[in-house]
């Protein structure tokens, strides 16, 4: 990454972290309804990856997917006001938190169905080499996702059909309270598993936004070629606990420490600072940032409540709800 | 003071008094030992009986339920965690083709005494893929029992009676009940499988519920007897066995029947009991039989949404004043 696209990548990784910031207060003061799942912390995951990208490629996620909708351009006001059961969220208040989807800019989804989305990755990576768009289809899941059938299924279908998809784990070390280490055969949960489907797999420093950058960048020119899938499973941590209020108190105090230590922000910020960039330029744009989901908080706030009949539309591709004549 | 217990509570303990008289109960799930569920529904389980006993599985749900077919089919009583009622779907096969047909399709050589526990239904705002009332999905296979208490109480009985009952039982713990309390059960306490309860003695209108919606029926039952009208809960506590000759005999007495539901009204469990009493009991009727069910789409995550499509306390009393005055 140039220190330019770094730099932007720096701000909007301060974005997610503190649109993530104002959806736990929320939540905290009773504003969010239901559930959230964070991703501070899981920052330089989604920016690395979305630069690396075109805009016209796929992109799948999970119920803790605030910072994947982020990276592929929804707004902070747009996500807010979703959590906050607002008509002007994302998808109009009917998703929620855990399925924040921007469909005009390939962001597909978000699942809340562990491993569900990584078929869905590789049918639309399918799609992509059927229609010769070039496009490449990315699914973001957890590491808890790599114990369930559908994450073997479609690395073997995404092997064999030689598909434009790429896998990205991003291991935070726990499923919801359990170490993923606890109930998995292999150490690297994702990475050691590519061998069975004889695709590359490879353990990267997900809290570095430009070894992800590099990681993906690689892995979508390698499925561009034709060469077929990668997995790639990216190191991280999660600032918040599972979801909600979750005080995580399963995670040893010393571990804690350690990956706080090992910050996405500070990470990329050394790294501009190395580059040259003065510390002054930085904090503009974590002032921006700051200023920006400020004003997102209280747009989001003072936005109108879905209108009631919002529950009886859209099951149907007319728009309607009707099931019987 | 009465013995208070939670029925989350009581989902822990319903498990633990069988684990505690039978050493082949062992539980299976995700987050269940250590971390005592992600409802806390197994607090206590993994502290009294240890890994042996209490086992965290990894995210894989057909695992979890076919070993605890496999279990169940060589000497173990398995009572196996599906952390969201949603997410059979995800371990549909063992539950659709295997586990209600080994028995019958081997000719009785197969016994698969296993439990399978689930959080299910709404109201907590968890959206489309966490919310939903699924006791109607499992209504569809023959040969799986289906447990749905409302009350600590009937969770306990029920539990005990689930496992150590030789079939196959699927046991909905409702979510937006976990928090409730009521009286603890003595030990012992047995709910036999199939036989439903009279939640409120009425005389003009019989209101069939289950789980989540027989609070919601006693609620309506109290407003309505302000305006005069005397209305009979029956709390079904199972599916299958579907007790339908107290349905029946309340009907015989009340000639009104209202069926209060948290799935869709597509397909849902409502539509096999007043198919029975169309059935069986049209003579008895003085009125149409109405359903008070969940909207025939996904549930929508904003809670003013949830509410438009789930069944609510003005729902049914609307729909019981409008039967009465029929
Ligand atoms: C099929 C399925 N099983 C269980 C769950 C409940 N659940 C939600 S998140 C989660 C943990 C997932 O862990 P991981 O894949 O590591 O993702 P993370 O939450 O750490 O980002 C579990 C078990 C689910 N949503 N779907
Ligand atoms: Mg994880």
């Amino acid at each position: 990454m140039t220190p330019e696209e770094l730099l932007d990548a720096y701000e909007e990784m301060a974005l997610i972290r503190r649109t993530e910031k104002a959806a736990h207060d929320l939540f905290m003061s009773g504003f969010v309804k239901g559930t959230t799942h964070l991703a501070a912390g899981h920052e330089a995951i989604a920016v690395g990856a979305s630069a690396a990208l075109r805009p016209d490629d796929y992109v799948f996620a999970t119920y803790r997917g605030h910072h994947h909708a982020m990276a592929r351009g929804a707004t902070p006001e747009e996500c807010l006001a979703e959590l906050m059961s607002k008509a002007t969220g994302l998808c109009q208040a009917k998703g929620g938190s855990m399925h924040l989807t921007k469909a005009s800019t390939g962001m597909l989804g978000s699942y809340a169905i562990v491993g569900a989305h990584l078929p869905m990755a590789a049918g639309a990576a399918w799609s992509a080499k059927l229609r010769g768009s070039g496009q490449v289809a990315v699914a973001f899941f957890g590491d808890g996702a790599t114990n369930i059938g559908a994450f073997h299924e479609a690395l073997n279908l995404a092997a064999v059909w030689q598909l434009p998809a790429l896998f990205v784990c991003e291991n935070n070390l726990y499923m919801e309270y359990t170490p993923i280490a606890d109930v998995t055969a292999v150490p690297n949960p994702a990475a050691d598993r590519a061998g069975g489907y004889n695709i590359p797999g490879e353990v990267i420093d997900g809290n570095d936004v430009t070894v992800v950058h590099e990681a993906v960048s690689r892995a979508a020119e390698r499925a561009r070629k034709g060469d077929g899938p990668t997995l790639i499973e990216a190191q991280t941590y999660r600032h918040f606990g599972h979801s909600r209020s979750d005080p995580a108190k399963y995670r040893p105090a010393e571990e804690v420490e350690r990956w706080l230590k090992h910050d996405p922000l500070d990470v990329a910020r050394a790294r501009l600072e190395a580059a040259g960039v003065p510390p002054e330029t930085i904090s503009e744009r974590d002032r921006r940032a700051a200023q920006v989901v400020e004003a997102a908080v209280t747009a989001a706030k003072n936005a109108p409540e879905p209108d009631r009949e919002l529950a009886f539309t859209d099951v149907w591709a007319d728009g309607s709800a009707t099931w019987r004549t | 003071m009465a013995d208070v217990i939670t029925y989350r509570e009581a989902v822990a303990e319903g498990i633990a008094r069988e684990m505690r008289r039978d050493s082949t109960v062992v539980c299976l799930g995700e987050d269940i030992g250590a971390a005592e569920g992600v409802f806390k529904t197994t607090v206590g389980l993994f502290a009294e009986f240890g890994p042996q006993r209490v086992w965290d599985t990894p995210i894989s749900e057909q695992a979890i339920v076919g070993a605890a077919m496999g279990a169940a089919m060589t000497g173990m009583r398995p009572v196996a965690e599906i952390m969201f009622s949603d997410f059979l779907a995800c371990c549909w096969d063992y539950l659709a083709n295997e586990i209600p047909k080994a028995r019958y399709m081997t000719g009785g050589q197969v016994t698969v005494p296993l439990v399978i526990r689930t959080a299910n239904g709404g109201g907590l705002g968890f959206g489309a893929q966490h919310s939903q009332a699924v006791e109607n999905w499992a209504l569809t296979v023959p040969g799986l029992k289906i447990a749905a208490p409302s009350t600590p109480a009937d969770v306990i009985g029920l539990m005990a009676s689930a496992i150590r009952s030789d079939d196959p039982v699927v046991f909905f713990e409702h979510k937006a009940l976990l928090a409730s309390s009521g009286q603890r059960p003595p030990d012992g306490h047995l709910v036999e499988l199939g036989k439903a309860a009279v939640a409120r003695e009425g005389t003009d209108i019989t209101v069939v519920a289950l789980a989540s919606t027989v609070s919601v029926a006693l609620k309506a039952a109290e407003q309505l007897q302000g305006d005069g009208i005397s209305v009979e809960v029956i709390d079904l506590r199972c599916l299958v066995p579907l007790d339908m000759r107290t349905v029946l005999s309340s009907v015989e007495r009340t000639s009104h029947l209202l069926v209060v539901e948290e799935n869709p009204y597509q397909g849902g469990w409502g539509g096999t009991v007043v198919s029975v009493v169309a059935d069986e009991g049209f003579e008895m009727l003085d009125a149409p039989i109405k359903r008070v069910a969940g909207a025939c789409v996904p549930l929508p995550f904003a809670d003013a949404l949830e509410a438009e499509v789930i069944p609510t306390v003005d729902k049914v009393t609307e729909a019981v004043r409008r039967l009465s005055a029929y």
